[in-house]
């Protein structure tokens, strides 16, 4: 562990390596922070609410904004026509007939896609406002999983396009097929990896204003790069880059690539500014956030390996689906090709066959999101490693060591592409192996195993790619079409030192950070170029497209800060040295390479008695340029662009070298199973990492406890889950449930340094190796506890105790007497579908109840709640119904059909309606059978509901439901004996329950 | 997520309470520390015209042992029973499930009666209540009703409190000196809503135990006491009984497993050979 130390005095030993106070806490952690939401607005600035669909696909008929205008403190209504002027669609990365506009046109394709803009004078009445927008949609059939989407016959997301696959993609490097055709063994797992995210403390935010007389917007957002998105925002907003002022806050309450996602947001309230004709600001709520920001690409994919008894693997072939949801964002499909080139992992295999296939569904579009397509790939590739050792009934770690790149081979070429720049594999392992304690797991899962208790050791070994070529995402191009759009390759980044009249030095970068302190580590580089204390350098990360040096590739992504940028800052620093050092040459009376920077002062190397104070001499040339010595420049300011030389653009057949560096982590873990609850504990989490040079060891750690809480998340818990009809399912932090503290043990780290020779520092990144590490490993563990058990088994992430359980088996012994509540039947397909049955018995004739339910103003009776019930067609209504539950209410728009009508002894009743919760839908059959008192009124239920109830009050919506179903048949039946009170007295529980769904309507 | 417009209405006594709701039945919501309604107003999932802010009326912030019961005004927080010194002998059911409702912060704000009134299925004072067969007192301008746990009780977010009527008093029985019992409660997170929740009270006269998080309502059960076999029985005809659902990852198979599981826990704890809580 390594613990910050304070800064004290001036010394000569470097100040990189060494983990000073970071320079960005004590503002934070005084509540000084410049977030967005934090910062003064101009007067007059409005605030916006989105409107949002509740429908996962729909085509969408008409949206009314008549009633909202009208509302108190209503400044504008933002609707598809005003965009469709304004603007035009974002640019895709593949050559497809496909649309993708800020707010939707004529179609919604998921649970959260804006639909309308209110801009009101606070946030508060916009929102107000947001109910009172009429909008008709007509519901489609919907593709939720990859599996329905790529289906024959599966509803198109984009018709024009013909398919819901929109990208096929096939590549093969040495011959696959061979080394297939003569393997010894052919090992091969199938995975799910699970959509997820990382949650920011703080969400989107986006302050626009649009000046009409320059025909310019100018931004304020949390937008985190990567800034070729800024090009993508500019076009969709037809005007030149220029014209797109963006601007990042000193501070982001947390991004994790998951801030990528504003961009399509600050298009969005562009308009809405240019609209409103005022400045608008736009805060991201947590329902928004979990539902609509974006989320990890879900995959799922095939791996196959040809491999020698001995465990050597030959080959491997890929067979990868990615569901990136409604639409194709920027830059997706990245999160297959970001690791493109190292697709073989850790591991020296020669022979590679990949295909890849991109699909829609109607989910939220997918994005960054910590370790960006690095989880995808290893979860299949490290279960695979451990499926080898199981099935050829080896050691893991000889299987490990046998496939690993030799130490002595680097830098080395991966069969897809990528130029592993440094490391020693087999070194970390071994120093994760003792540094991590493994002979005591081992000790421990026998004890464990001796008693009987479910204790499980997994290993994970990956690479770590770092500072991202922009040229990647053209691998899903085909070498004809990468060659007619000319060439894409490169990571520039930059960064500025300069000195101030008084000798100051201040450090710009745009690296957009979003805490990772990325001032403190520019400051620790500057400090040991011009030999000066860190406290003494300034750095300005607050990042201007208008006023700042930067590229494409600029952004806080892809784990680029500690080899690119502080590489470049390190460059520009020393570029401002050594011009320094020949005007201080002149009055130390010496050659200007000797010398010397270090403690606050400047000498020549043979004379360090005889000093001058850095300000001074760096100051000079601001007060005496007429001094300074011909060729050496007057201004004190450099700016450098750098780029790693090593990043080429795919070449014709397809190779690619995705990253600038390459780290490595291997990973280790126990854990334990309770039989009872099915909870996983993690008993040690060991992790260890050759990240290149540590320029900063306690932000390296922190990169790496964080980058650990998260993936625990996504082992153990963390999933976007979706109904069966595409609504969302988790719009709560008690819904999408992250680990705290509670949950996340402190995990033993350890660190190998090889340094890279591509950066200039030697630094590589390390932020994301955990989010591609943790989560198979623990899935590996998880595997190996339940091995002794239930033998080799299929894991699929999230590892929630329901599914430990299941893989487990319960023993569910039946009831010694018939159980007094009806059983439970069983939900239909994996989400919000609510299945339930009944019986009322009631003092009428069949004859009666069946009259009572085709009479339109008995039927309104019995519906709780209804103002009004008109007949549209015969046996087809409209209804308008207030519905609530302890308080919750809302006024439902509801259309109700009687079908497959067989008088006196069944129907089929269905209803479904909208409101500003949302929407609900119920079908199901009602039968009627005489008995002794009466009739027997058996039902049968589908519930559906969607929208903001599903999202929020998923856990209770079941006990709801059911209550409202029975009661609704126990009023049709008061009405049919001609009994029926008046409508139910508005305290009753049950009545307000009933009125919430709108069951029944 | 900003609340639809509400008038808030600061409350100064029970009778003041009384009359607004007189007045305003059902368009107007009770807050006492918010930790459920405040979301709900944020989301607007409930829109109140009026909002009755009983959190700072003292007259309601109390804790007496009276009537061999512990009796807990409106207004008084769940941190406030917590740290009672003398809770784990007055009402060792509480000390053992207050632990278990949210995070400090929530505790600090929630107050025991308003997690009564709210009667989410799966929380832990809901459960206490019936499993000690404790009751509420309900106050309107016709007058004071008491009702046991059973009858309060109605199902999800369901009470029998009528729109004109205050919540403004719990009363958990005191344990008597030969009586035990346990608290068990399978969460996905510490602090989160139970999955399944059980507590048991065992005394001469038998164990009692009690169900939270898997039907509608805490669902309760009398036994004598029984051996380890005749208690699989009854606890696996219990589990049967709850009409569990599957929902999401949380199988209705995994809800049995639980109660059977935790059931055994509890009884196990509770009987008094074992010793219990005291």
């Amino acid at each position: 562990m390594n613990a910050p130390e304070r800064a004290t005095g001036v010394g000569t030993d470097p100040w990189l390596g060494r983990s000073p106070e970071r320079v960005e806490d004590l503002t934070l952690l005084a509540g000084h922070g410049a977030f967005l939401d934090y910062l003064p607005v101009r007067p007059g600035t409005l605030h916006a609410a989105v409107l949002r669909s509740p429908h996962a696909h729909a085509v969408l008929v008409r949206v009314a904004t008549d009633r909202a205008m009208s509302c108190p403190g209503v400044r504008a209504v933002l609707t598809g026509e005003d965009v469709t002027r304004w603007a035009q669609p974002f640019v895709v990365g593949v050559k497809q007939p496909m649309q993708h506009w800020p707010l939707a046109i004529d179609r919604v394709r998921y649970v959260g896609e804006p639909v309308a803009v209110v801009i009101a004078e606070d946030r508060a009445r916009a929102e107000d406002a947001l109910d009172a927008i009429d909008v008709d949609y007509d519901p489609l059939p919907v593709a939720v999983e990859i599996a329905d989407a790529i289906a024959p016959g599966a509803p198109l997301l984009h018709p024009e396009v013909g398919s819901n696959i929109v990208s096929d993609r096939s590549f093969r490097y040495g011959d696959p097929e061979t080394a297939f055709a003569t393997a010894a063994r052919r090992v091969a797992v199938t995975v799910q990896y699970p959509r997820n995210s990382c949650t920011p403390i703080e969400c989107g935010a986006v302050l626009a204003e649009y000046s009409p007389g320059e025909g310019a917007y100018d931004v304020t957002s949390n937008f985190m790069g990567p800034f070729s998105l800024h090009t993508v925002m500019a076009l969709a907003l037809k005007v030149p880059a220029t014209r797109l002022r963006h601007r990042c806050p000193r501070d982001s309450g947390g991004s994790f690539g998951v801030k990528q996602s504003v961009f399509p947001m600050v298009v969005l309230m562009c308009l809405a500014a240019r609209k409103a004709g005022a400045p608008v600001k736009w805060v991201e709520d947590r329902l928004e956030h979990l539902t609509a920001a974006t989320s990890a690409t879900g995959r799922s994919s095939t791996l196959e390996a040809a491999v020698d008894p001995d465990g050597r693997i030959r080959a491997l072939a890929y067979d990868q689906f990615d569901d990136v949801g409604g639409y194709l964002r920027a830059p997706e499909p990245a999160t297959f090709y970001r690791m493109h080139g190292c697709l073989t992992g850790a591991y020296d295999i020669p022979h590679l066959a990949v295909r890849n296939r991109v699909v829609v569904t109607n989910r939220t579009p997918a994005g960054l999101v910590r370790g960006f397509g690095g989880p995808q790939v290893y979860f299949a590739l490290e279960r695979l490693m451990q499926r080898i050792a199981v099935e050829l009934g080896l050691d893991p770690l000889d299987v490990y060591r046998r496939n690993f790149v030799p130490c002595d081979a680097f830098p080395f070429r991966a069969a897809a592409g990528a130029l592993l720049d440094s490391g020693d594999y087999a070194a970390a392992l071994d120093k994760a192996l003792a540094e991590g304690g493994h002979d005591e797991l081992l000790r421990r899962r026998d004890a464990a195993r001796a008693e009987g208790r479910l204790y499980g050791i997994g290993f994970a070994a990956i690479v770590e790619p770092s500072i991202s070529n922009m040229g990647y995402i053209t691998t899903v191009l085909t070498a004809e079409q990468r060659a007619r759009a000319g060439p894409k390759n490169g990571a520039i980044a930059a960064a500025t030192v300069n000195v101030d009249p008084l000798g100051g030095v201040c450090v710009t970068i745009a690296s957009a950070p979003a805490g990772q302190g990325h001032r403190t580590v520019c400051a620790q580089v500057v400090a040991d170029v011009l030999g000066v204390r860190p406290e003494d350098v300034t750095v300005n990360t607050e990042f201007d497209t208008h006023k700042d040096a930067w590229s494409v590739a600029e952004g806080n992504y892809s784990s680029r800060f500690a080899g690119a940028v502080a590489g470049t800052v390190h460059l520009a620093a020393t570029r401002l040295r050594d011009r320094l050092a020949h005007i201080a040459a002149t009055s130390l009376d010496c050659e200007s390479r000797e010398v010397v920077f270090a403690g606050g002062r400047v000498h020549a190397r043979t004379a360090p008695d005889r000093s001058l104070p850095f300000a001074r001499v760096a100051s000079a040339p601001h007060w005496a340029p007429a001094l300074v010595p011909e060729g050496v420049g007057i201004g004190m300011r450099e700016t450098v662009f750098w780029t790693p030389e090593s990043l080429a653009a795919p070449d014709a057949e397809d190779h690619i070298n995705t990253s600038a560096a390459y780290g490595f982590a291997f990973d280790l873990c126990g854990v334990e199973i309770d039989r009872t609850t099915g909870r996983v504990r993690i008993d040690r989490y060991v992790t260890c990492h050759d990240a290149g040079r540590l320029l900063n060891p306690a932000l390296a750690d922190g990169q790496v406890r964080g980058g650990f809480a998260q993936a625990v998340g996504a082992a153990l818990m963390e999933e976007f889950r979706y109904g069966a009809d595409g609504s969302f399912l988790s719009g709560t932090l008690a819904d999408y449930l992250v680990p705290t503290a509670c949950e996340i043990p402190d995990p033993v780290i350890v660190h190998l340094e090889t340094p890279s020779p591509f950066t200039p520092l030697g630094a590589k990144g390390i932020g994301e190796g955990n989010s591609m590490s943790t989560p198979v490993c623990i899935a590996n563990a998880v595997a190996d506890a339940l091995h002794p058990v239930v033998g080799t088994v299929d894991i699929r992430l999230p590892l929630t105790p329901g599914r430990v359980l299941d893989l487990l088996g319960i023993d569910d012994p039946p009831p010694s007497v018939a159980p007094t509540a009806p059983p439970a039947t069983p939900a239909r397909g994996t989400g919000r579908t609510m299945r339930m049955s009944g019986s009322v018995v009631v003092a009428a004739r069949p004859e009666d109840v069946f009259r009572t339910l085709l009479d339109p103003d008995a039927l309104a009776r019995v519906i709780p709640g209804c103002h009004g019930l008109v007949e549209t067609a015969p046996h087809r209504y409209a209804a308008d119904v207030t519905i609530g539950v302890s308080g919750v209410k809302a006024r439902y728009r509801a259309e109700i059909a009687l079908d497959d009508v067989d008088a006196p002894r069944g129907l089929r009743l269905s209803g479904r309606g909208t409101s500003s919760l949302g929407t609900a839908s119920g079908s199901g059959t009602v039968r009627l059978e005489a008995v002794d008192r009466g009739t027997r009124v058996d039902y049968d239920y589908a519930v559906d509901v969607g929208g903001k109830v599903a999202a929020v009050g998923s856990r209770l919506l079941d006990g709801a439901a059911r209550a409202i179903l029975a009661q609704l048949f126990e009023r049709l039946g008061r009405e049919a004996a001609g009994a029926v009170a008046p409508s139910p007295a508005p305290s009753s529980w049950i009545a307000r329950i009933l009125r919430w769904l709108g069951i029944g309507s | 997520m900003k609340p639809a417009p509400f008038d808030h209405v600061r409350i100064d006594s029970p009778e003041e309470a009384c009359d607004l709701l007189a007045e305003h039945g059902d368009d107007a919501r009770v807050l006492a520390g918010g930790q459920s309604l405040m979301p709900m107003l944020n989301m607007r999932l409930a829109k109140p015209a009026v909002l009755l802010d009983i959190s700072r009326c003292a007259a309601l912030d109390y804790v007496r042992v009276e009537d061999g019961t512990l009796a807990i005004g409106a207004a008084t927080t769940q941190a406030a029973i917590e740290w009672r010194p003398a809770l784990a002998t007055e009402v060792p059911l509480l000390a053992a499930a207050l632990p278990a409702v949210a995070h400090f912060p929530i505790r600090n704000r929630g107050t025991v009666c308003g997690s009564l009134a709210h009667a989410d299925p799966s929380a832990e004072l809901p459960l206490c209540l019936a499993a000690l067969d404790g009751e509420v007192v309900l106050r309107s301008r016709a007058g004071t009703r008491r009702l046991k746990a059973a009858q309060f009780q109605a199902g999800v977010l369901a009470t029998a409190c009528r729109a004109d009527e205050l919540l403004v008093e719990a009363r958990f029985p005191l344990r008597s000196p030969d009586e035990a019992c346990a608290f068990e409660e399978f969460s996905l997170r510490h602090g989160d809503y139970a999955i399944v929740a059980v507590a048991a009270v065992a005394s001469p006269r038998g164990i009692r135990i009690a169900v939270g998080g898997v039907a509608d309502r805490p669902v309760v059960a009398d036994w004598p006491d029984l051996d380890d076999a005749a208690l699989d029985t009854a606890l696996n005809d219990l589990a049967w009984s709850l009409g569990a659902r599957d929902e999401g990852e949380v199988s209705a198979k995994m809800r049995r497993h639980l109660v059977r599981g935790l059931g055994r826990r509890v009884v196990r704890r509770a009987r008094p050979t074992a010793g219990g809580l005291s």
